[in-house]
């Protein structure tokens, strides 16, 4: 496979515990890089023109152990190969909605290595035999799409893809990169969650199975496709081998966006950001359907969901927050509570009349008023109720507020709050911005 | 077989708890519980009945859970 009218450049093989991998390339003055700068750093896109799906390149990811990183953490090569076996001429649906508020990883990407993110688009075309791949970019990540789009027009100027790649503006909500959501709108409805099944990987886009793929997913696979497995497995552990981007926010001195070898303990990443700039309370680790943990029990943990498990947490979406000892964790879980059941896509009775009253009962208690003994029963109820997993991940997010600040808790039940701090979580889309 | 709801059809009037009362619990706003567990050889055609007379053809009995 060879690009059409070009010599071939190969550039040498990075080290393989080098870091960064993905954002080595990213430039000082953050403009997006070219089509010529990204061949110069990482050699020729590892696939041409030749047609048919790629067998080998599946094998290749299965090889690697590269599981999504769009939050479900789903193995890339067994979706790879389910949307290979469901017959020819799939789609490749690249999911850049980044609809949490607090992560801005997929926009680094998308803004500053716009040929990764496309290189491994083309790679998961490749390997299922798609002729389309359609890139799904939030509203609010104006940045990115525009580097997307300049992306896509120089390659298609020096032809480099087989695959032909179509940009799409996706409403700012947070349910809208459920990837059920994702294919309703691209087909031209609402970006609201379908039932399930059909599956996307089963009936997805005009009714043809459609690979969704995180937009770090796809960067992945850019330099897996280059590189091999070995290389990719250089880093991480054995389970969960590679890098992943974590947006590190909150009370940190240098907040931003981090590639973190996975398995890195939480301590060492809050060193990489110039350590807290306050004592810190807790950390929300995985983003707003995520779990707070108290940061005794934090400090120790290693950044891997077989780690984080044992406190009931999960990588997620891989934003981390560290809430200072000067901030109410109540008070900001209620207000992220209140975004989440308004974030409702509205179609599911338990999801929008279970979060609406979990969501007031937090504001209450919030604000001294009063405790409600059914809040506890509300939250077991929602979860696995609605179409989607936004009640599901809301309400555990919810539960491990409840439990960390318990004592918070008791103390609002009494009418005194802990809290100095102004607002921490943002519940606002304008105050995102990329790192 | 599992029992399953389509929460973005389902209304919420709650005929299926009137049909199967063993099976579906109704929450405080009148959505259906579904069972956790695997609908029992013996009440499967009492369920079969009631998927039939869903107003809303929202409930399903499904070989396995996804
Ligand atoms: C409510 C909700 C919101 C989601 N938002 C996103 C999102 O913004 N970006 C994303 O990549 N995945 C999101 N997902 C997960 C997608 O449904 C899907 O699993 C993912 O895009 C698959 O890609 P991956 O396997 O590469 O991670 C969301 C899921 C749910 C339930
Ligand atoms: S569960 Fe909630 S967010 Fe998901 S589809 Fe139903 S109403 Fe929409
Ligand atoms: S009978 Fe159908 S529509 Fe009515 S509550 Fe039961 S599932 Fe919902």
């Amino acid at each position: 496979m060879t690009t059409r009218g070009e010599a071939l450049r190969h550039v040498a093989v990075p080290a393989p515990d080098a870091l960064p991998r993905l954002l080595a390339g990213v430039r000082d003055d953050r403009r997006p890089v070219s089509l010529a700068e990204h061949l110069d750093r990482e050699g020729s896109p590892p696939v041409g023109r030749g047609g048919g799906a790629h067998a080998e390149l599946i094998e290749l990811v299965c090889a690697s152990g590269l599981s999504g990183r769009g939050g479900g953490a789903f193995p890339t090569g067994q979706k790879l190969r389910a949307v290979a076996e469901q017959g020819r001429n799939p789609i490749v649906l690249v999911n850049g909605v980044e609809g949490e508020l607090i992560s801005s990883k997929d926009h680094v990407l998308l803004a500053q290595v716009p040929h990764l993110v496309l290189d491994g688009a083309a790679v998961a075309a490749a390997a299922i035999g798609a002729r389309e791949a359609i890139v799904a970019i939030g509203a609010g990540l104006t940045r990115g799409y525009a580097a997307i789009e300049t992306a896509i027009a120089e390659r298609e100027h020096r032809r480099v893809d087989r695959v032909s790649f179509r940009l799409v503006r996706a409403p700012d909500r947070f349910v809208a990169g459920d990837e059920t959501a994702l294919v309703n709108f691209v087909d031209g409805g609402p970006a609201k969650p379908t039932f399930t099944p059909p599956r996307p990987y089963e009936r997805g886009i005009r009714g043809i199975a459609t690979l969704v793929q995180n937009v770090e997913t796809v960067a992945n696979l850019a330099l897996l496709a280059r590189f091999g497995p070995r290389w990719f497995r250089a880093l991480g552990t054995a389970k969960e081998p590679g890098t992943v981007l974590v947006t590190l926010g909150g009370a940190v001195r240098r907040p931003g966006v981090y590639e973190i070898p996975l398995g890195l303990p939480l301590r060492e990443l809050v060193v990489w950001a110039g350590g807290p700039s306050a004592p810190i309370r807790a950390y929300l680790i995985g983003g707003y359907f995520g779990t707070w943990v108290a940061a005794a029990e934090a400090d120790a943990l290693a950044l891997l969901d077989s780690d984080l498990r044992t406190v009931g947490a999960s990588l997620g979406a891989r934003a981390i927050v560290a809430l200072a000892e000067t901030s109410c964790g109540i008070v900001e879980t209620a207000r992220v509570a209140r975004y989440l059941a308004d974030e409702s896509a509205g179609q599911c009775g338990p999801c929008v009349r279970g979060l609406d009253a979990v969501a007031t009962a937090l504001a209450q208690l919030a604000t001294g008023k009063q405790s409600q003994p059914r809040l506890q029963r509300w939250l077991e109820n929602v979860s696995g109720r609605g179409a989607c997993r936004h009640p599901d991940g809301a309400a555990h997010f919810i539960a491990s507020a409840l439990h960390v600040f318990a004592d918070e808790a008791a103390q609002h039940a009494a009418g005194s709050c802990s809290g100095s701090d102004g607002p921490v979580l943002t519940v606002a889309r304008k105050r995102r911005r990329v790192e | 077989m599992k029992l399953r709801v389509n929460p973005i059809l389902c209304d919420g009037y709650g005929h299926c708890a009137e049909l199967l009362p063993e099976l579906v619990e109704l929450d405080e706003w009148g959505y259906p519980i579904m069972p956790r567990e695997p609908v029992s050889r013996s009440l499967e055609p009492a369920v079969r009945h009631a998927v039939k007379m869903c107003p809303r053809l929202a409930l399903s009995l499904e070989k396995r859970a996804r």
